[in-house]
């Protein structure tokens, strides 16, 4: 079964380790806050200007002057930090940021990005995902493998506008847990009950499988 | 002797010189801390062929999508212009020239503007669309592109506490691109939600230092909140 969003978001989580400072992107990155392992501390960076994103507002908490990269209303947790700007990009910028998850329409082999632009549809922006892509050394990008159509989005080459170029280090998808290295994907893990063959047919880019391929497990 | 007091009594006073095809640099992130009054100033003024630089361009009737409705706006730079139908529409029809820039780029374009730093070189939007047509150099192995900074006509900007002196103080995440923007116009204008006298804030806490501003206005603020997010 390919893993659901909370599975992915869980997945992703374990790559946390205490002490890091995090920036997690919108849609299942936003999740993994949900799944931080107990006994580790990590600090979320929301690059609007707040380190140490906290939890939603109660109703009495609600502060219009207070909100997150999203545009949420939001808290700050206890030790947090809030600044403009252009000092929250030169944490990003600067590689300060020990991890940054986000979403991709497309990655390659090359650990090229593109997340930002598909022509010919309405154009919104890059907000700062070229940031976060140029400046952090450790990125996980999360992504459905194929398209609903069974096209595969781990590519030789990226086909959309770029958000970034050799920046990609490590991808989880639906189906599979991959690093990039010198031009390939390598295959490290598999969803539960998905086989190899599937991975490597919905896999359009160079890919590399070790002769074991753990599968990943959940708690229930 | 007005001397380092550069309060104004009204929003007339506040945007006075502002004309048509002029620069505008806005703070504000999403609809946090933008200054709502200066942009309604903008919009009763009736000035157009603006080039607004800003992170967003606010929703339909609020913030700076109030500066659409009259196609005040001809150009603008930007990091995220959704959220905003009519926005769309005017870009779609080609009203209005999108500059899309890498929120990080856009925050330094400010503050080399402010700083006399002419153009810049970063990694962001190197191999994108973005990095086309610009200048690149290699530093120890990495490729840069070469950015240029940006100075605003106007600088229009959003704080909570100031004095009279024009030393600002901004309240939690409503702070954003309000402090790069503030140094980047040739005419600074600053409106806040209470002025103090002078020797009344922390001189350590200021943000924006007095230097940077020409001119300060007291108002009142909606605040609306853009995604209203609660736990229970």
């Amino acid at each position: 079964m390919a893993l659901t969003r909370e599975q992915m978001a869980q997945r992703v989580a374990r790559e946390l380790q205490d002490g890091f400072y995090v920036n997690l992107g919108i849609g299942i990155p936003t999740l993994v806050a949900n799944y931080i392992p107990d006994g580790i501390d990590v600090m979320l960076q929301s690059e609007n200007g707040l380190l140490g994103m906290g939890r939603y507002p109660t109703e009495d908490e609600l502060d219009p002057d207070m909100i997150n990269a999203g545009k949420e209303t939001v808290t700050a947790r206890p030790g947090a930090a809030i600044f403009s700007s252009a000092e929250s990009f030169a944490m990003i910028r600067g590689g300060h940021v020990d991890l940054t998850v986000l979403g991709a329409f497309e990655v390659d082999q090359q650990g090229n990005i593109a997340s930002w632009m598909i022509p010919g549809k309405l154009i919104k922006g890059m907000g700062g995902a070229m940031d976060l892509v140029a400046g952090a050394d450790n990125i996980i990008c999360t992504m459905t493998h194929a398209s609903k159509h069974g096209e595969s989005k781990l590519l030789e080459k990226c086909e959309l506008p770029l958000t970034g170029a050799g920046c990609i280090n490590r991808v989880l998808t639906d189906l599979a847990y991959l690093e990039i290295k010198d031009g390939a994907f390598i295959l490290k893990e598999r969803a539960p009950g998905v086989s190899v063959e599937e991975i490597i047919e919905k896999t359009a880019g160079k890919l590399i499988v070790p002769d074991h391929v753990p599968e990943m497990t959940f708690d229930a | 002797m007005a001397g380092f007091d550069k309060r104004v009594s009204s929003y007339e006073e506040a945007m006075e010189g502002i004309e048509s095809g002029m620069t505008v640099i806005a703070g504000g992130f999403g609809l946090c801390g933008i200054p709502e009054n200066l942009i309604a100033e903008i919009k009763r003024r009736g000035v157009s062929d603006l080039t607004v630089v800003s992170n967003n361009c606010g929703v339909d009737g609020f913030g700076l999508g109030v500066l659409l409705e009259d196609r005040q706006i001809s150009k603008i730079l930007a990091s995220y212009v959704g959220e905003n139908a009519l926005f769309e529409k005017q870009m779609l029809n080609d009203e209005i020239e999108v500059v899309l820039t890498p929120q990080g780029t856009l925050a330094e374009k400010m503050r080399a503007g402010g700083a006399g730093i002419p153009a810049f070189y970063t990694a962001t939007g190197y191999g994108t669309p973005i990095g086309e047509g610009k200048e690149v150099r290699v530093f120890n192995d990495r490729h840069y592109i070469l950015e240029e900074a940006i100075i605003g006509d106007f600088a229009i900007v959003k704080g909570w506490k100031a004095d009279r002196y024009g030393n600002v103080m901004y309240r939690h995440t409503a702070q954003n691109f309000n402090p790069m923007a503030a140094t980047a116009g040739k005419i600074t204008v600053v409106e806040v939600e209470e002025i103090v006298e002078p020797g009344e804030l922390e001189p350590s806490q200021i943000h924006t230092p007095g230097i940077y501003v020409d001119r300060i206005i007291q108002g009142t603020f909606e605040k609306r909140i853009e995604k209203r997010t609660v736990r229970s």
